[in-house]
């Protein structure tokens, strides 16, 4: 084995991650007269397209009363039209050896297929359908409501997590559409009607509010015509504006204890308000806020694991994450599960570490390492035709734009300890932070 | 990392998997060891697997064994501790990972292809498959960790149906053993028991290894002799026992307070490479394979809005697999769901399939091909399964040709045949008076 002396340990730092732009094929972007986007990525490893519809609506766009209407709205077009009835979108695609499915988050709804290359006419031609001529009866609805008030069950209100993860959102964004849960509260999904739903479809399934991103073995120009011929005589409409809150002054600090008589383990979970690609004022500070929640989480060797699990035994698992890929102010969060019970002592060293981050500049070693980990898991998303469909949508839908792509190697080369340290002491204060605890309630268990 | 990670549950995705031949390489390194490639150029990435027959079925009298001895791999040698280790991938922008399950104890790692990124990443790979040294602080932090998890599996239904279901089917065999252990079992494993467990286990006789990337053949071959020169040589291991089907029907019941039922029913299936597999495969895709076009999805939800997941599943091993049907719904609709389950594998069964199911499945089938192997990782599984279980390099040609090939007859006669309602076990997790009011 190599000695590993300093000299060795500073390699990486002189040899930049290969570029990710060489190996990433260009992106098309084209635009069809009624206003709907289209987005092109080729990758040419396998006869394989992936076909997605975005729609920027999503849980954030809902008021209360009408909660969880992008997400069952979703579960509707699979419904029917007049020219394909229900069930059989998904028995065509099926047949044809390809899958299909949907997913709404807070900023977006999207459909997909994966099928084999040659078929992606017949994907474009079934969404085309569905973005036009969709069907809403009183009888699919009402079986329908059932089956997502048993999702809900499943994800949110049998589950300890699931009723924390609930509770949490709902104390930490006071302001926005993030407060309620993507799939809407149960009063809600029981009370949603027809025409709710209808007015939902003509209000934002219009070509203008919806970006068609394929990737995968195809040539951009014959996309483009085939948009064109699928998606182009849907008329344009006019994309209602969204009005979301100004953003406010830091909101002050604020806790939820949560005691659950299910729960076993406690959880702690620190939030802090921070910028997304969208919202921030200085283009670098998401990069800055992603490299500070690599230098927390980015790999087991990263501060989290080493110095609050390895070397304190403080908890038994600790982590970070932050995703900047949203349209209102995104979320830097810090997790922990005490190793012996003691929540108090991990959320004392949870803010240790953040503290570490605002007061001393990160050394060199780590920073590159933690560069080297961006640069290497940005190339390695590449491997998935998916994941790549899957970014630009996201990018595009939360009003970061699919460029930000583009961006992601020369921002990420280009940070220093400095820049990191300075949005440390801007974004992760005090009055930005929600904590929450979750705590087996052993009183009543 | 570990599985009570807060799940920040951003996207609801309503359910959501797909291959054109690869061209296999293989030939065995000087100390024994299997080994798989195929060269894939397009990114400069480079896939890696080593599996062993090291899994929870290996486990003997220790549930949690093998997954114990699986946590601690990465965790130190005697130059390094786990941190160090970690770091020596990382600062290379390398992911490793460690991971077992019944049939196996595997290495994974993911690299970037360039030779001054690649080479220390496998150096320190070969340093830890040789030298793991198992250390005491570790043993204990990794102990607590697996009780923990074992404490939040309470909390949840569906881990609670999964492991009774597991019991109830598999009786005294070994893949009854639960790979993450029960809590009196983790309490007391001792290292020396971990110390045998790798040395007889994680052997080069007993490893298959597999790459995918951008490498050269001279290259793979380095990279496989370096590692497999790492391991002790090792004998290979005696086959597991047979897997005996249970006695008769019997339903298993585990109160657990909560709106929603979750309800498996099934048995022990076949193992890999038993003929049957391939009707099976094809009766299992009709009725709750095929996500929303399958039967169990048709008729409980899309008809009856009993549920939003109703599936099931037929997975192989080195031993019987299972199948199993699987839902979850709401308290009051438990008798409803649980006739429309068992109805529709009966009737499927009794009646066989129509013709029509048959064609769209074939279709599906057969058209997904391109889809399974479209991503390096989805390759490195393919090729790595068919290593372990020694399957042709065209296992995937011939599949597709035995299921163009198959009747509605051959399906029938297979379920028949094999999944016998007479050793159908039922599994039912929910509050105590719903689950003793149904059969």
């Amino acid at each position: 084995m190599t000695t590993r002396n300093a000299f060795f340990a500073l390699i990486p730092a002189l040899m930049a991650v290969p570029a990710a732009a060489q190996t990433q094929s260009e992106v098309s972007e084209f635009t069809l007269d009624n206003g709907m986007q289209v987005l092109v990525r080729e990758d040419h490893r396998a006869p394989v397209v992936v076909s997605q519809v975005w729609y920027r609506v999503g849980s954030s766009y809902e008021g209360r009363g009408q909660t969880g209407i992008s997400h069952l709205f979703e579960h509707m077009m699979f419904k029917g039209t007049e020219a394909v009835p229900e069930g059989r979108f998904s028995e065509i695609i099926s047949r044809e050896g390809g899958r299909e499915n949907a997913f709404t988050g807070r900023d977006f709804t999207a459909y997909f297929e994966v099928l084999a290359a040659d078929r992606l006419p017949i994907a474009l031609e079934l969404e085309a359908d569905r973005m036009a001529n969709l069907q809403i009866t009183e009888d699919a609805l009402s079986t329908e409501r059932e089956v997502v008030l048993e999702e809900r069950r499943l994800r949110s209100e049998d589950r300890p997590e699931g009723r924390f993860g609930e509770r949490y959102a709902a104390v930490a964004n006071v302001t926005n559409g993030y407060a309620h849960p993507i799939i809407g509260w149960a009063d809600d999904v029981r009370g949603m009607q027809v025409d709710q739903l209808e007015g939902w479809y003509e209000q934002w399934y219009n070509p203008a509010n919806a970006t068609l991103v394929v990737a995968g073995d195809v040539d951009p120009e014959a996309v483009h015509a085939l948009a064109r011929e699928h998606f182009g005589s849907i008329p344009a409409r006019a994309v209602p504006a969204v009005s979301d809150a100004e953003r406010l002054d830091p909101p002050g600090e604020r806790r939820l204890v949560y005691r659950d008589t299910q729960a076993r383990v406690p959880q702690l979970r620190l939030g802090y308000n921070v910028p997304s690609f969208a919202t921030a004022e200085s283009e670098n500070d998401p990069y800055a806020l992603l490299m500070l929640a690599n230098l927390l989480d980015g790999g087991e060797g990263a501060r989290l694991p080493q110095s609050v699990v390895r070397d304190s035994d403080v908890a038994a698992a600790a982590g970070a994450g932050y995703n900047p890929m949203v349209r209102l102010d995104g979320e830097f969060t810090l997790y922990g599960v005490p190793g012996d019970g003691d929540v108090e002592a991990v959320e004392a060293a949870l803010r240790e570490q953040v503290q570490r981050l605002k007061d001393e500049p990160v050394q060199a070693e780590e920073l590159e390492r933690a560069r080297s980990q961006l640069l290497a898991d940005h190339l390695f998303e590449l491997d998935s035709v998916f994941y790549q469909a899957m970014q630009l949508g996201m990018l595009e839908t939360t009003g970061a734009g699919w460029q930000q792509l583009g961006e992601f190697e020369a921002r990420i080369q280009s940070l220093t300890a400095e820049d990191v340290q300075a949005a440390a002491q801007r974004f992760l204060r005090a009055e930005q932070l929600t904590v929450g605890v979750m705590l087996p309630d052993d009183e009543e268990a | 990392m570990k599985r009570w990670i807060v799940m920040l549950g951003l996207i609801l995705i309503s359910g959501a998997g797909g291959a054109m031949e690869a061209d296999i390489q293989q030939w065995h390194t000087e100390s024994g060891t299997k080994v798989l490639f195929v060269e894939r150029h397009e990114l400069p990435i480079v896939d890696l697997r080593v599996v062993f027959d090291a899994g929870s079925a290996r486990d003997g009298d220790h549930p949690g064994l093998a997954r114990l001895t699986s946590e601690l791999l990465l965790e130190g040698t005697e130059a390094q501790d786990a941190g160090e280790i970690a770091r020596s991938f990382e600062r290379y922008g390398a992911r490793v990972s460690t991971n077992s399950g019944r049939d196996t104890g595997e290495f994974s790692l993911r690299g970037l292809s360039d030779p001054a990124r690649l080479e220390p990443v496998i150096e320190e790979l070969a340093a830890v498959m040789q030298g793991a040294s198992f250390p005491a602080d570790a043993l204990e932090r990794v102990r607590r960790q697996m009780l923990l998890g074992l404490q939040q599996a309470k909390s949840s239904a569906a881990d609670q149906a999964e492991r009774a279901f597991t019991r109830a089917i598999y009786g005294d065999h070994p893949y009854a053993s639960p790979p993450s252990g029960t809590t009196a079992s983790v309490e007391v494993l001792d290292r020396q028991a971990i110390v045998d467990f790798h040395t007889r286990h994680y052997t080069a006789n007993n490893a298959v290894l597999t790459v995918v990337g951008d490498l050269t053949r001279a290259r793979a071959e380095a990279i496989a002799e370096q590692l497999s020169q790492a391991l002790p040589a090792g004998e290979a291991l005696p086959p597991l026992p047979e897997v005996e089907l249970p006695d008769g029907p019997q339903t298993v019941r585990v109160p657990f307070e909560a709106g929603q039922t979750h309800v498996m029913v099934g048995q022990p299936s076949v193992r890999r490479g038993d003929e049957a597999y391939y009707p099976l495969y094809m009766g299992n895709h009709m009725l709750g394979g095929s996500g929303l076009t399958s039967i169990l999805a048709e008729r409980m939800r899309e008809d009856r809005g009993l549920s939003y997941s109703s599936s099931s599943r037929l997975s192989t091993g080195a031993q019987r697999g299972r199948f199993q049907m699987a839902t979850q719904v709401r308290n009051e609709a438990l008798g409803e769901a649980l006739e429309v389950l068992r109805g529709s594998f009966a009737e499927l069964r009794d009646e066989g399939p129509s013709e029509e199911r048959m064609e769209a499945s074939r279709r599906n089938i057969t058209g997904s091909f391109p889809l399974q192997l479209d991503s390096n990782r989805d390759l490195l599984g393919y090729v790595s399964s068919i290593g372990f279980h020694d399957l042709p390099h065209d296992y995937l040609q011939q599949f597709m040709e035995r299921i163009e090939a198959m009747d509605r007859q051959t399906v029938q006669a297979a379920l028949q045949s094999q999944l016998d309602p007479e050793h159908m076990i039922t599994v039912l997790v929910g509050p105590e008076a719903v689950i003793n009011g149904v059969d």
